[in-house]
């Protein structure tokens, strides 16, 4: 088990939280995921145990829900909104961009393991599409034509040593995350 | 005559400089009226709630004051309210805003109606990917609890109710309510069959529970504010209160309008608030209240009869924005997410976008469900790559009508739906992209899957 020793502190306070252990499952998973990345075999038996539950019982979430991974992903994972009003907006053209300013096909990791690239369903920003989330970030109206911009920006954050570490503040995309 | 916004929800959070922290909202005459709220009895509160004749902004618009009626109150088990935030309805995207700008609009809202139903816990399921916006919620119910708003003890009353934020995983079924019951039980969000498993009656750890959206919550907040009778008064007789009315896809200005209830049109909708349609284009169809609801067509017409009997004749752009006039044209008012296809867009594009949606979120617990969502995404792609028959227009509104009405939950319906609506009114159309792409023909150059 190599998960950090906040993580192990806070499972107990967010079991506590509910009436029946059980209702902790989705909570510890995500606890987990935040930490490792993703979620392993010793991570679910691990969860199952604190909320008496069997390790299958925990699986079967984890396969369940589109937001849990089993494998680690790329240092970015960028998730491009594919459902119908981003669509529209031109959600498909930003995708075939992406893929070659990322090198990264959709639903791959990119070899260099700096991209992880993916459609995925809507994500509720309808009137501001096409939206992007990418990591712990949410970034809006990412139109076909600013796909490059967009690229720059991103492999900007790879060198960035405050990624992820800031205060968001309103209106930013780290807000809106 | 124009129409005008009537802010009630977003009134605040519009305001330059409002911010998300318990002091602003005070500022602005917050939990003013939670303080109303616990000087009376809970049932009266229940009672201002029925007089206001509010109805849940989830996208059923059942009646909220009915619905708290419903609690089972004889087996003694305790009760809980579990608040709806997984907005994930394609097209919808209100609940963001109150979440992400005025939490505690909604916190309120959820103070009120736990008192007046007297919840033991309150759970706010708030989607997987709302990362910031669950921060956002804990931050402030935080706030709430150290005013005495929340929490121990809730304004010297006695009464105590804790809240959690609990966050989904990401998936559209459990926006259903028993699949959010199930999925907040820490299991799979299949949904629950009805009857036996009721929320009121048999709801989270098959105790009575009150499941309302988000919005709704909010909503509650202004009808004690306002007082029942006085919030009746919006609106119109059947439908009081705002709709927020988010605008999507091909319009100038797309955006989020909160309109009084059946005082504006679609076509003021889509033209005065929304600019009309995108440079060179017009508009083809919408469909009206995310994507579950039925399509519909511009150059249609609209015919029969109101609830109370008044005859009409519209065009789309007549529609009054109201849950009655949409119903009475075949769809629904919905969310109010209303998703905007102008000519540019081949439908068959469009409605395989929607089958590979439903397709992907289907949890396959029924058959007809989980075999029909995706054998209508595979035969509309099929269309959409040049491999498509004409038998397949028939085809897709027969594999629909076989799904809708044999499901355990309303996602058979939603899958359904934009199939059969579309169906008739583009069969035409259809059949030609299956004709143009087997010749090798142009077709639009908007790819939507």
């Amino acid at each position: 088990m190599s998960l950090q020793a906040s993580t192990l502190t806070k499972a107990d306070a967010i079991i506590a939280q509910y009436p029946q252990k059980r209702s902790a499952a989705l909570p510890l998973l995500h606890l987990v995921q935040a930490d490792r990345g993703y979620i392993t075999q010793e991570d679910m038996a691990w969860v199952a145990g604190k909320i008496d539950v069997t390790p299958m019982q925990v699986l079967e979430v984890v396969t369940f829900y589109p937001m849990f991974r089993q494998s680690p992903t790329g240092r970015r994972h960028v998730k491009v909104c594919r459902t119908l009003s981003c669509a529209l907006r031109g959600s498909y053209a930003l995708m075939e961009s992406l893929e070659k300013s990322l090198n990264c096909p959709r639903g791959e990791t990119s070899p260099d393991g700096d991209f992880t690239l993916e459609f995925v369903e809507c994500i509720a920003d309808c009137g501001c599409g096409p939206v992007v989330q990418v990591d712990h970030a949410l970034f809006e109206n990412v139109a076909p034509e600013k796909a490059g911009e967009f690229t720059q920006q991103l492999k900007a954050s790879l060198k960035d040593a405050n990624y992820g570490k800031q205060t968001p503040t309103p209106g930013t995309p780290e807000w809106n995350g | 005559m124009s129409a005008v916004e009537r802010p009630l929800i977003y009134a605040n959070l519009r305001k330059p400089g409002y911010t998300v922290d318990i002091d602003c909202y005070i500022k602005h005459g917050g939990y003013e009226a939670l303080k109303k709220a616990v000087a009376m009895k809970p049932e009266e509160v229940c009672k201002e709630v029925e007089v206001s004749g509010l109805r849940g902004r989830g996208g059923a618009g059942f009646p909220t004051g009915m619905k708290w009626k419903f609690l089972d109150r004889k087996s003694g088990k305790p009760c809980y309210l579990v608040i709806n935030a997984d907005e994930s309805e394609p097209g919808t995207y209100k609940d963001r805003q109150i979440i992400y700008k005025d939490p505690h609009q909604m916190l309120e809202g959820i103070a009120i109606t736990a008192w007046a139903i007297q919840a033991k816990q309150t759970f706010i399921y708030i989607r997987g990917e709302f990362q910031h916006g669950a921060q956002i919620l804990e931050d402030a119910i935080a706030e709430a609890k150290a005013k005495g708003f929340l929490g121990n003890n809730i304004l010297g009353t006695g009464y105590s109710c804790d809240v959690i934020v609990h966050r989904g995983g990401g998936c559209y079924v459990c926006g259903e309510e028993t699949g959010l019951i199930e999925s907040l039980e820490g299991k799979r969000g299949y949904p629950r069959i009805k009857p036996p498993y009721f929320p009121a009656v048999l709801g989270l750890y098959n105790c009575p529970t009150i499941v309302n959206n988000a919005e709704t919550m909010a909503q509650v907040k202004h009808v004690l504010a306002f007082g029942g009778a006085e919030f009746a008064k919006i609106g119109i007789p059947g439908d009081s209160g705002t709709h927020i009315w988010g605008v999507s896809g091909l319009v100038k200005r797309p955006g989020l309008y909160e309109i009084e209830a059946g005082k504006a049109t679609f076509g003021q909708l889509l033209y005065d608030f929304c600019g009309g349609p995108l440079e060179g284009r017009t508009f083809k169809a919408i469909i009206p209240g995310g994507s579950s609801t039925k399509i519909l067509k511009f150059g249609e017409r609209f015919k029969g009869k109101l609830p109370n009997g008044q005859e009409f004749d519209w065009a789309l752009e007549d529609i009054p924005l109201d849950s009655n006039s949409i119903a009475a044209c075949g769809t629904g008012l919905g969310t109010g997410g209303t998703i905007v296809i102008d000519d540019s867009v081949e439908m068959i594009q469009a409605l395989s976008n929607l089958n590979a949606f439903y397709a992907h979120e289907t949890c396959g617990q029924c058959t007809p469900c989980r075999e029909g969502s995706l054998w209508l995404s595979r035969v509309s792609k099929r269309i959409t790559t040049g491999g498509g028959l004409e038998s397949d227009v028939p085809l897709l509104l027969d594999i629909a009508n076989q799904v809708a009405g044999r499901t355990i939950c309303a996602h058979g319906e939603a899958v359904a739906w934009p199939v059969q609506s579309a169906v008739p009114k583009f069969k035409d159309e259809y059949l030609d992209s299956i004709r143009r792409r087997k010749n090798g023909e142009e077709v639009s150059s908007v790819k939507l899957i």
